[in-house]
């Protein structure tokens, strides 16, 4: 595998909403299959970043970018992207868990049907399958038609991991994914994640710095819209190189 | 040195390990256990040509097909608009267009049919009954002093079309409904928002909601068969249906409207004014009389306002209350006919395009355009007032 | 000084109350006056068969029927366009935009237009206009079939009528749908009008019943805009086609009570007339009452 090559390249993203600007000049290449954690304090502008990367931001009125945002070295600003297309391989997870008010088969076959795929066999695969890959088949199969809310929360967030595998992404973008669990269904996805990270390059913004170390090959620190740091995991947490970092790390601020 | 390592149970061993032992990881060990991809496992590339933007033509048509009926709501004031005033038009250039031969349908008895005419011109008991008229020839133009002028007969060898005795009754009517509504559905909206136990706005509300829910024929039904006679009992006044009858039947339809847009005013009233009135040792009623209903105001208003509309449109209530008599006088225990009652029951009977007919829709403008005018005036009235009000203005 | 602050205190609040319940005194009594006068006619046969001995005696089914008919053609043209205007205003229109506003605008305008001036509307816009047209164009105008009034053009009136009611049911419902099941629908690839399809108005169901069910009820109970575009007091026979009359509930008590030739006679059918539709209202406005606060202890969660 040519580790060389970046799955994700930012080069120089301002964002603006409106006049206010979240992003100044960020530039991260993230790598195929690796997980990079975006931490920093609340405002800092992770959250901006990583729904820029499946352009979720559009959804926002009076957003303007500019800078590049390249996957694969294409350009997903480029006018001639489809939108949706590009959120068909880059899935994401929101922090609050929002699987819709159907059955946990409707949920996960939601994105298959989206895609024309409508047999009911090759539907059953792709459940079982995504479900398995985010260690939910287990404890739902037994009854595939029972309504996703009333799953727990940590079940309900993996069932929206399993939705969003169920498209085949190549990216996976998690925003503070564990952040409404308990301590148990957070191992759980942190586990998850790192078993999902063979097939998917990850993107996590986490406020918690212990599972940024935890569960991260890369991080990148995040202050006042600007990106401050950013090295292998390992390195930023016993060696920074800024001092914001190291005050960051440390619970100095934020 | 930093160990960001607190005492977090971590989810893989093979770190804790490596972390417990305080040592830098060599550069290789650290990548290599880093990459756990299967060699082999294919490589998934974004390819430009894959993600070019494409024409989805449902989607197109959705959002094409869906703006359009979106516009049937415009496009349906503006026809109203339009037809209304292009059946109407023919009033201004003062002609008729069809020479009318109207025979009317047989007599009609009308409950309660004592009224005894005093109209300027004929003075026949059959302004409520539909008499078999033929008007041959050139009929009264609907010229601008027939249309000023007293006396509403368009079925006669000399069609009057004075407007004015079915303008000053849509009024007197109005007028009256305003009167007994308002008082009593502004309380009653300061009684739920400031004074009403809970058991009280429970039993209330509904019965608001249930009074709003009586189809107008209901009511006019019963003020004709039961109300009417009531009144007349208690009163002891000639006529059995007249404005006055008229305007306590159409109040019933009115209470609904003031109440609900009045106590939407009074509770949208920020609680800090009234709090800060308590707290200064004002009591409950001085609190609702002196803070919360003049900082109301507004809401109170345009509640009055839309009342007013509904009143003067109303057709079904004055039809059957108001004994339809086209008198013109100041005198409310006297019969009368509302603009929108000459409406409801001539239109059936008139020929397409004649002067009766474009007199008609005349009416039907003008009560389009005051109805129109008065909602426009209550919700910039209320927005603007209302807005001001609370940011200090 | 202080007694005579505390009577005016207690009177205005005595006053208050008693406009409250005044309000409830006079429904009551409404009612009741209703049902006891229609108590002793209402019955099976009543509501089953039609009227005999020229209308003095006998039931009022084909009223119910015409009625009926109204109300589902209605539905038929105005739960539809209402539903999708609903789902312009809130998913497409953007806010600021002139053509959000002006049909906002429009449908509370049209909710303030009286009944009787959308009668006048269906009379020159339906009957005169688009029936003559038809006319013309079916059999050269040789055939006076569609340009009179007839169920067709009393229905399309009455769904013009009930328009914003439908319009505003649905846009409450659709907002109580929470952003985030959008959110989520559409980082899955989904585009937006599957969004709206396959998320958004499964979960609005309930708004657009009870969207339904509201106009349903005006539209039965408004005579005013039927008076001239089609409604009729004695028909021999049911409606067989569109372009033809009806007979209609709220229709049948105005002319009874104020036309027919022998008013006192039929006082009876006229109580229990006026206590059909009363109870059908009653019982439509319930049900949307009840969906509506289904809707709000949704939203709440």
């Amino acid at each position: 595998m040519d580790t060389d090559a970046y799955k994700i390249q930012t080069r120089n993203l301002d964002l603006y909403y409106g006049t206010k600007q979240a992003l100044r000049g960020v530039s991260i290449d993230i790598r195929p299959n690796r997980v990079t954690a975006l931490i920093g304090p609340s405002g800092c502008g992770k959250s901006t970043y990583l729904r820029s990367l499946n352009r979720m931001n559009d959804l926002i009125d009076g957003v303007r970018i500019e800078g590049d945002v390249l996957i694969d070295d294409v350009n997903i600003y480029d006018k001639e992207v489809d939108v949706v297309e590009l959120r068909k391989r880059v899935g994401m997870i929101f922090q609050k868990s929002n699987p819709f008010p159907k059955s946990v088969y409707d949920n996960v076959a939601y994105g298959p049907r989206i895609n024309g795929i409508h047999e009911r066999q090759k539907l059953d695969e792709i459940v079982e399958r995504s479900l398995r890959r985010s260690a939910l088949w287990d404890e739902v199969n037994d009854d595939l038609r029972k309504s996703a809310l009333a799953l727990s929360g940590g079940q309900q967030q993996r069932l929206c991991i399993a939705r969003a595998l169920a498209v085949d992404p190549e990216v996976l973008l998690m925003d503070e994914p564990a952040s409404a669990l308990d301590p148990i269904a957070t191992a759980k996805i942190e586990e998850l994640i790192y078993e999902l990270k063979q097939n998917y390059t990850i993107v996590i913004v986490t406020h918690n710095m212990q599972q940024a170390a935890r569960v991260s090959d890369y991080t990148a620190f995040f202050y006042m819209g600007q990106l401050i740091e950013y090295d292998e995991t390992k390195k930023m947490f016993t060696t920074p190189e800024k001092k914001q970092t190291e005050e960051y790390i440390t619970g100095r601020f934020g | 040195m930093l160990t960001a390592k607190a005492s977090e149970p971590s989810v893989r061993s093979k770190v804790d390990k490596t972390e417990a032992e305080g040592v830098r990881l060599p550069a290789l060990s650290t990548k290599s256990f880093a990459n756990p991809v299967h060699p082999g496992s294919p490589v998934r590339r974004f390819i430009k040509a894959d993600l070019a933007k494409r024409f989805r033509l449902d989607e197109f048509l959705a959002e094409k097909l869906i703006t359009l009926v979106a516009f049937i709501s415009l496009a349906t004031i503006v026809m109203i608009f339009v037809f209304v005033f292009r059946e109407a038009a023919p009033i201004f250039s003062g002609k008729s267009v069809v020479e009318a031969t109207t025979t009317q349908t047989e007599p009609m008895e009308t409950y309660g049919d004592e009224y005894v005419g005093k109209s300027g011109g004929a003075a026949n008991s059959q302004n409520q009954n539909f008499i078999s008229v033929e008007t041959a020839g050139a009929e009264g133009k609907a010229s601008l002093s027939n249309l000023l002028s007293t006396t509403w007969q368009p079925v006669s060898s000399q069609p009057k079309y004075g407007i004015v005795p079915l303008v000053v009754g849509s009024l007197k009517v109005t007028l009256l409904a305003i009167l007994f509504a308002a008082p009593i559905a502004v309380l009653a909206a300061l009684f739920t928002s400031s004074f009403a136990p809970k058991w009280a706005k429970e039993i209330l509300k509904p019965a608001i909601e249930v009074l709003a829910g009586f189809p107008s024929v209901v009511i006019g039904f019963f003020t004709l068969v039961t109300l009417a006679t009531l009144l007349q009992d208690f009163f002891g006044y000639q006529f059995r249906l007249n404005a006055f009858v008229g305007g306590a039947a159409m109040s019933l339809a009115v209470i609904p409207i003031v109440y609900t847009v009045a106590e939407d005013a009074l509770a949208a009233v920020p609680r800090y004014m009234s709090e800060a009135s308590l707290a200064l040792g004002a009591t409950k009623w001085q609190t609702a009389f002196f803070v919360t209903l003049p900082a109301a105001t507004p809401g109170v208003f345009a509640a009055l306002l839309l009342g007013f509309g509904r009143a003067f449109g109303e057709t079904m209530i004055v039809l059957m209350a108001t004994g339809n008599a086209a008198l013109l006088s100041l005198n409310f225990l006297e019969p009368v006919r509302t603009i929108s009652a000459t409406i409801g029951a001539e239109m059936a009977e008139v020929v397409f395009g004649d002067t009766h007919y474009t007199v008609l829709y005349f009416l039907g403008a003008i009560l389009f355009v005051f109805t129109f005018t008065l909602n426009v005036v209550a919700e910039v009235f209320v927005r603007q007032r209302l807005l001001k009000r609370f940011r200090g203005g | 000084m202080k007694l005579r602050r505390k009577l005016l205190g207690s009177s205005i609040v005595t006053l208050t109350a008693l406009a409250a319940f005044t309000i409830i005194g006079v429904v009551a009594f409404v009612m009741g006056t209703i049902v006891l006068g229609g108590m002793g006619t209402l019955s099976w046969e009543f509501l089953t068969s039609s009227p005999t001995e020229g209308m003095t005696a006998g039931g009022i089914f084909p009223a119910i029927a015409g009625t009926a008919l109204l109300v589902i053609i209605m539905s038929i043209a105005g739960v539809p366009v209402g539903t999708v205007t609903a789902i312009y205003l809130s998913e497409y229109a953007s806010q600021k935009s002139i053509l959000a506003r002006s049909i906002r605008f429009a449908v509370n305008t049209l909710a303030g237009v009286p009944a009787i001036v959308f009668g006048l509307f269906g009379l020159g816009f339906f009957v005169q206009f688009v029936g003559t047209g038809m006319d013309r164009f079916f059999s050269g105008g040789a055939e006076l079939q569609w340009a009179q009034p007839n169920l067709l053009w009393a229905s399309l009136t009455m769904a013009l009528l009930t328009l914003p009611v439908v319009i505003v049911s649905v846009e409450e419902a659709i907002k109580t749908v929470p952003q985030d099941l959008r959110a989520a629908s559409l980082a899955l690839g989904a585009t937006k009008w599957q969004t709206i399809w396959k998320v958004v108005l499964p979960n609005s169901a309930t708004g657009i019943l009870t969207g339904g069910i509201l106009a349903v009820s005006r539209g039965a109970g408004e005579v005013a805009p039927i008076l001239f575009t089609g409604a009729a007091y004695f028909l021999p026979h049911l409606p067989g086609g569109l372009s033809d009359q009806f007979m209609e509930l709220g229709y049948h008590v105005y002319i009874m009570s104020t036309q027919s030739t022998n008013v006192d006679a039929t006082r009876g059918i006229q109580y229990a007339t006026t206590l059909v539709l009363l109870l059908l209202t009653f019982m439509l406005n319930f049900s949307a009452i009840f969906l509506r606060s289904r809707i709000r202890a949704r939203q709440l969660q």
